[in-house]
């Protein structure tokens, strides 16, 4: 007995040591896929990797089909769950990124290349840069004015309703806020709850607030203040919470308990009224009453802004500065700034739009065609509060105070003083 | 002079060095450099990429004046605790003691009871919200309310300790079971002799002989409510009124956010309070034993 302890023991150590070992090897897994195989001929410049975030069934099938026609190199594509791509993005950046990884515009685009982690791409840019408007290649620009960004597709948001109750009930879309909230007096008047309306994810009443800061003090004010630059307890700001306040009883109620998929089934299913969404509202409705969706953009509330500014949120890709093949990877870049390329995935996704002007808009549905008209007629466009400001500051500080907000709206006062604090503490 | 000193043959040393110096190695690099890491960071300011900046107690200061998800986090640990331990803990004791009386169709209630623990935390949180979502849930639906269960903050945290407690009670009562099984017959006789009636029976006699089976439910206890994390994470990701400090940590280090040394400063105030628990537990423990 007591000689066989000491080979229990070292079994004991192996089976230790295989244990600490195994988070080693879980990270290296992940669905490693050839996307084209048996296209190797003809590709000269080797191999590509892609970190993927498209983990959901629509946008994993686009960007597959999407590469089916990239013949210049070989791909591969390490897709990851969507939510675990972005939480671990710092680390993943840092270890052993792949050469090309899907990521978004705008600050926390910057935030990434400040820190040295992507390559500077201006040299595509040269290439593509007549296929983009300029407000798509400032949302790619890093703070050193080279660009590090490939914009794909983006959605705006807007207030989505559905065209058959509007019509039966013979509503209009509102055009200033005292209109909005005449038309939601109305609709509660109906039996409707006026507007939709989630925040159980923390992120949806993010979209609230950048479209009435925007409308009230403008772009440069609420692009100022995500950077950290504007105090919250600025008047300014406290306006945005008091409009905000007025229209909270004409919100769903209930709604930190509510995910924004529920929200936008009450409104498929006619007991909302209007919400207040990205274009992938349409996700949550059956493909026949797709047709049946239309928007308006948030109605002006401050005449010297109108409606110039909206939130529509730019995902795209990047190129890591560890990447091993950069030629490769930049000449994927090219591909997938193509409008043809970029029209596969708004087919496959009635949710998004092409970021490329040279992108063919005659295959798009209606509601597609409306969003183009509506992003063409905004002079700024915002990325999303989550976006547009540093990553700590959304979301360990903006989505706690908004559900705040949401949870007990008239303390507007208290909460203005401590993101201000809290904001100090992280922009230092 | 008889006394032989005891020579260590070079393999006895191999295997020593080998055998201690491995444990050593990794009981400090798993465990000591981690938490000394830990208490190191909370004094600097790090994303992660960048330099490391010392800011001494600053963490500190703002998460005690200026981070209000930390009260609220600090309270609901508390509370997590209070409920296992003053309303789960005894009812599973008590279901224990009625198991124990050999009812009819006792073998059923006991599966029922504990069918729960099975289930991770993490399942337990998505029949929660299956239960006690305002527009979909079980809840709602059968009584007619229109409360909003998971989302108001003043009553999320009591539905979702609710749901936490009903595995606990599963989990308590098998252990109490177990305990109860082990308790000679014949003390509860010679109470009975004494005449002594049921609950002096249990109270001065049964209980006190489950004193060891007492110690490991508290430590579980203890425990259960200091790493509670999954349930929360599933339901709302620990926001709104659920805040948890082991939720606090990860959404600051682990989420986007990478606000480490933030983060750490936190985990060191929970591994502050695990201190106290255990340390309180040892020395009690090495009480006994001298």
């Amino acid at each position: 007995m007591n000689q066989r302890m000491p080979i229990s023991r070292r079994n004991l150590l192996l089976g230790a040591a295989a244990t600490f070992g195994v988070p080693a090897v879980l990270a290296g897994c992940g669905s490693d896929q050839p996307a084209t195989p048996g296209k190797a001929s003809g590709n000269s410049l080797g191999t590509v990797t892609i970190g993927s975030n498209a983990s959901d069934e629509v946008p994993k099938k686009s960007l597959a089909s999407v590469l089916e026609s990239f013949t210049s190199a070989q791909v591969k594509i390490n897709t990851v769950d969507h939510n675990t791509f972005q939480e671990n993005i710092n680390r993943y950046l840092r270890g052993t990124p792949e050469d090309v990884f899907t990521w978004f515009a705008g600050y926390r685009m910057q935030f990434f290349a400040e820190q040295g982690l992507a390559t500077d791409i201006s040299d595509v840019w040269r290439e593509i840069g007549g296929d983009y408007t300029p407000a798509f290649k400032a949302a790619s620009t890093g703070s050193d004015g080279k660009q590090y960004f490939v914009p794909f597709t983006y959605y705006p948001w807007a207030v989505f309703y559905r065209k058959s109750l509007w019509a039966e009930k013979g509503y209009e879309p509102p055009a200033t806020l005292d209109e909005f909230t005449a038309l939601a007096r109305k609709m509660k008047a109906d039996g409707l709850i006026p507007v939709a309306f989630a925040d159980k994810d923390g992120w949806p009443a993010m979209g609230t607030f950048d479209i009435i800061n925007m409308r009230t003090n403008g772009y440069d004010f609420h692009i100022s203040l995500m950077a950290g630059k504007e105090s919250w307890t600025d008047p300014r700001v406290r306006q945005v919470f008091d409009t905000w306040r007025g229209l909270m009883e004409f919100h769903q109620p209930a709604a930190l308990g509510r995910t924004w998929q529920e929200a936008a089934q009450s409104l498929q299913q006619k007991k909302t009224g209007m919400y207040l969404l990205g274009m992938f509202v349409a996700q949550q409705f059956p493909e026949s009453e797709r047709d049946d969706i239309d928007f308006f953009t948030f109605p002006e509330i401050n005449p010297a802004y109108g409606t110039d500014s909206i939130d529509a949120p730019i995902d795209g890709y990047m190129i890591s500065a560890k990447a091993k093949n950069v030629e490769g990877a930049k000449a994927l870049l090219k591909h997938l700034a193509q409008g043809a390329s970029q029209n596969i995935a708004t087919k496959l996704d009635p949710g998004t739009l092409a970021a490329s002007s040279k992108a063919d808009t005659s295959g798009y549905s209606a509601l597609q065609k409306r969003g183009a008209e509506l992003v063409s007629k905004a002079s700024h466009i915002a990325q999303f509060l989550d976006r547009d400001t540093r990553p700590d500051f959304a979301s360990t500080v903006m989505i706690p105070s908004l559900q705040s907000f949401v949870g007990a709206p008239n303390e507007i006062d208290s909460l203005l003083a401590g993101i201000e604090k809290q904001k100090a503490n992280i922009f230092r | 002079m008889a006394v032989k000193t005891r020579r260590y043959s070079a393999r006895d040393v191999t295997i020593l060095v080998i055998g201690l110096g491995v444990a050593i190695v990794v009981n400090v690099g798993l465990i000591w450099g981690p938490t000394l890491a830990s208490v190191g960071l909370s004094g600097t300011d790090w994303n992660g990429i960048g330099p490391i900046e010392w800011i001494g107690g600053e963490n500190y200061a703002d998460l005690a004046g200026e981070y209000p998800p930390f009260w609220s986090a600090v309270r609901n640990n508390v509370l997590w605790l209070g409920f296992l331990g003053l309303i789960a803990t005894p009812f599973g004791l008590f279901c224990a003691v009625l198991l124990d009386r050999r009812l009819r169709l006792s073998r059923v209630y006991q599966s029922a009871l504990y069918m729960p623990v099975v289930l991770s935390l993490a399942v337990v949180g998505f029949i929660a919200q299956l239960v006690y979502s305002s527009d979909y849930g079980v809840l709602n639906a059968v009584t007619g309310l229109t409360v909003d269960w998971l989302g108001d903050r003043s009553i999320n945290i009591w539905v979702v300790m609710v749901a936490a407690g009903w595995r606990h009670v599963g989990y308590v009562m098998i252990i109490y079971l177990a305990g109860l099984k082990a308790v000679d017959p014949a003390l509860k006789e010679a109470a009975a002799i004494d005449g002594a009636s049921e609950s002096q029976t249990f109270f001065r006699v049964v209980f006190p002989t489950l004193r060891p089976i007492n110690v490991i439910v508290l430590v579980i206890t203890v425990i259960e409510a200091l790493r509670a994390f999954d349930i929360v994470y599933a339901i709302n990701r620990g926001r709104n009124g659920l805040e948890l400090l082991s939720v606090l940590v990860t959404e600051n280090i682990v989420g986007e956010a990478s606000r480490i040394g933030f983060g750490s400063a936190i985990a060191v105030i929970l591994l502050a309070i695990s201190l106290g628990f255990i340390v309180t537990y040892l020395s009690q423990l090495f009480r006994e034993e001298r």
